[in-house]
């Protein structure tokens, strides 16, 4: 089975954030990046895929050369291939971006492509089915469980309250969810022979953007909230404040 | 033209309450550029009357019907060419969706096929003829980016609770439309439902949403938590990562970076200490209690409301407390 995951690297969100001096984006300084959430998810999804049934996982990583140590990330976890789709930024606009990779992956012949279920820096979740669609093979979201047979697939989706079970033809293209399989952390032998292996580097064919982030700012503050009191006595006080203050009772 | 049209979601045949948000924040728009509002439901026979008067009432003008056998669940590659096909009929200045479980799967597809881009899970949107300015969370919620979006239609899909469905009433024309491909030759078949939990609230629709960390120290403690939110009737239950992760709640309980983003009237976090994974998932709730025995702890900074102190004393006091107040 031949896997392609296509990871992002991303800020990592615990850090303190500010807005650059552009006022469109995080300032850079003392940030530390690394290969989004659910990505992480979707390389251990495959990595465990092909531990099974064998075959080889490759990951495809866009953005300018700091995207290589997310790349080697997935090297040590396991994945055998690296490509760099070289662009000098990352654009917001998930079409954009589906299409360098759906001109990267047309040809390479995967049974498998997976994604994350969304990039936690932008939040859109917009480029696994926009590149399926460019690709023309089917697409499930948000698969929190997977079995594969011979040329097809199950998969669960959550659904808010429920969960769909869909069967789908192989090749295809899925978004990974949380819960499916917590990715392995590196071992030593993997770190050493990431170093080993090349990054293929190849200059992205970004789609045109038509959504663009023309201001960012942080979230306001919410009005400092107070202690009600202490213990099992400051109740009837909390109770009396959600009914005649925030008026949520 | 400068015509809306919403795909407005349904579950079991009804509407979800996430249809009347985007239909109102269709109908704002609507009117900013001079338009009328279309919204389109998916279903068997009757499944559009069945709804007009609900959609009318939010301020639909044309109820766009598309009923037949194999639509009473969602069905990813039918719909998408359905919703695509409309929108490309000409006269629409944009799509509207929810960006729900359903509309983050449905939407993107819907841009693909029409070569736009598509502003996902937006808060809020400006419309104009010759952009779509919106509010979109980034870095899970901790800044909030001011998007613009050209070309037409102009697609945006709306995170759930971050409108509040309006009343702007009129009578919804009934408008049959035939189904742009069939259901039955999908590549990806939906075999079967799975309910999760006892059908209880779902977080995402829940005005009020009590939720558990590692404070309660074992899962069968959760039952304080589920005694809480039965007093007040309509909540539902989450739960940290922590404790999702450890098995005492099922992983769909999880509110999140990595879990639900949910938007409550009312969030109560019992013994919960406010990483900012759990944080990133319920920032935005309108009134937040924490209930937690350290003081210091950083959900207190998001509190509006704090009691510190053994929850295992506090929690059965404000269920009791509750119950009274409401008359139970």
């Amino acid at each position: 089975m031949k896997i392609a995951v296509c990871i992002k690297r991303v800020p990592d969100t615990e850090m303190r954030f500010a807005i650059a001096a552009d006022g469109k984006s995080l300032d850079q300084a003392g940030l530390k990046f690394d290969i989004s959430d659910f990505d992480g998810y979707a390389v251990e999804v495959a990595l465990r895929l092909t531990e099974k049934d064998g075959g080889e996982v490759a990951v495809i990583c866009l953005g300018p050369d700091g995207v290589q140590e997310t790349i080697r990330k997935a090297f040590s976890m396991g994945a055998a291939r690296g490509v760099q789709l070289k662009a000098d930024a990352i654009p917001f606009d998930g079409s954009a971006i589906a299409a360098a990779l759906a001109a990267e992956l047309r040809e390479g012949g995967y049974d498998l492509v997976l994604f994350g279920r969304q990039a936690t820096d932008s939040g859109n979740g917009t480029v696994g089915p926009m590149t399926a669609h460019l690709l023309g093979l089917p697409c499930v979201t948000a698969v929190s469980h997977l079995e594969l047979g011979a040329g097809r697939g199950t998969a669960h989706r959550e659904l808010e309250g429920i969960a769909e079970v869909v069967e789908f033809p192989l090749p295809a293209v899925l978004t990974i969810d949380e819960g499916i399989a917590r990715p392995r952390l590196p071992s030593l032998k993997g770190i050493m022979a990431a170093k080993k292996k090349t990054i293929d580097v190849r200059p992205a064919q970004l789609g045109e953007a038509r959504l663009t982030v023309e201001t960012m700012a942080l979230p306001p503050e919410r009005a400092a909230g107070r202690i009600v009191g202490e213990g099992p006595d400051a109740v009837p006080e909390l109770v009396r404040l959600l009914k005649t203050e925030a008026k949520v009772l | 033209m400068a015509n809306i049209l919403v795909v407005a979601e349904t579950r079991n045949g009804e509407l979800r309450s996430v249809a009347h948000e985007v239909v109102t924040a269709a109908r704002q728009a609507a009117d900013a550029v001079g338009g009328e509002v279309h919204a389109l439901v998916f279903g068997t026979a009757g499944a559009g009357a069945a709804a007009a008067d609900a959609l009318g009432r939010h301020g639909a003008d044309v109820v766009v019907a598309v009923e037949s056998a194999g639509l009473e669940k969602y069905d990813a590659e039918s719909m998408a060419a359905t919703v695509a096909a409309r929108l490309g009929s000409g006269g629409y200045r944009a799509g509207f969706f929810a960006a729900s479980a359903q509309g983050r799967d449905l939407a993107p597809r819907v841009a693909a096929i029409l070569g736009v881009s598509l502003a996902s899970d937006v808060t809020e949107v400006t419309l104009s003829a010759d952009a779509l300015v919106a509010k979109h969370p980034v870095y899970v919620g901790k800044a909030i980016a001011t998007l613009r979006l050209t070309g037409t239609p102009a697609l945006a899909s709306f995170r759930p609770g971050s409108v509040s469905a309006a009343d702007a009433p009129r009578s919804a024309r009934v408008e049959p439309m035939a189904p742009a491909a069939d259901p039955s030759a999908s590549r990806v078949v939906v075999k079967e439902l799975v309910a999760r939990g006892d059908a209880k609230l779902d977080l995402g629709e829940a005005p009020v949403i009590v939720a558990g960390g590692r404070g309660l120290r074992a899962a069968e403690n959760f039952r304080l938590v589920e005694d809480l939110a039965a007093a007040f009737g309509n909540a539902a239950v989450g739960a940290t990562r922590a404790v999702t992760d450890d098995g005492w709640r099922p992983a769909t309980d999880q509110i999140g970076q990595t879990g639900r983003m949910v938007n409550p009237t009312l969030y109560v976090a019992v013994g919960i200490s406010g990483a900012i994974q759990h944080l990133a998932g319920m920032r935005t709730s309108r009134t937040i209690v924490a209930i937690n025995r350290d003081k210091d702890a950083p959900i207190f900074k998001l509190a509006d409301y704090g009691i510190v102190g053994d929850l295992f004393e506090i929690v059965p006091r404000l269920t009791e407390e509750i119950r009274k107040a409401k008359g139970g």
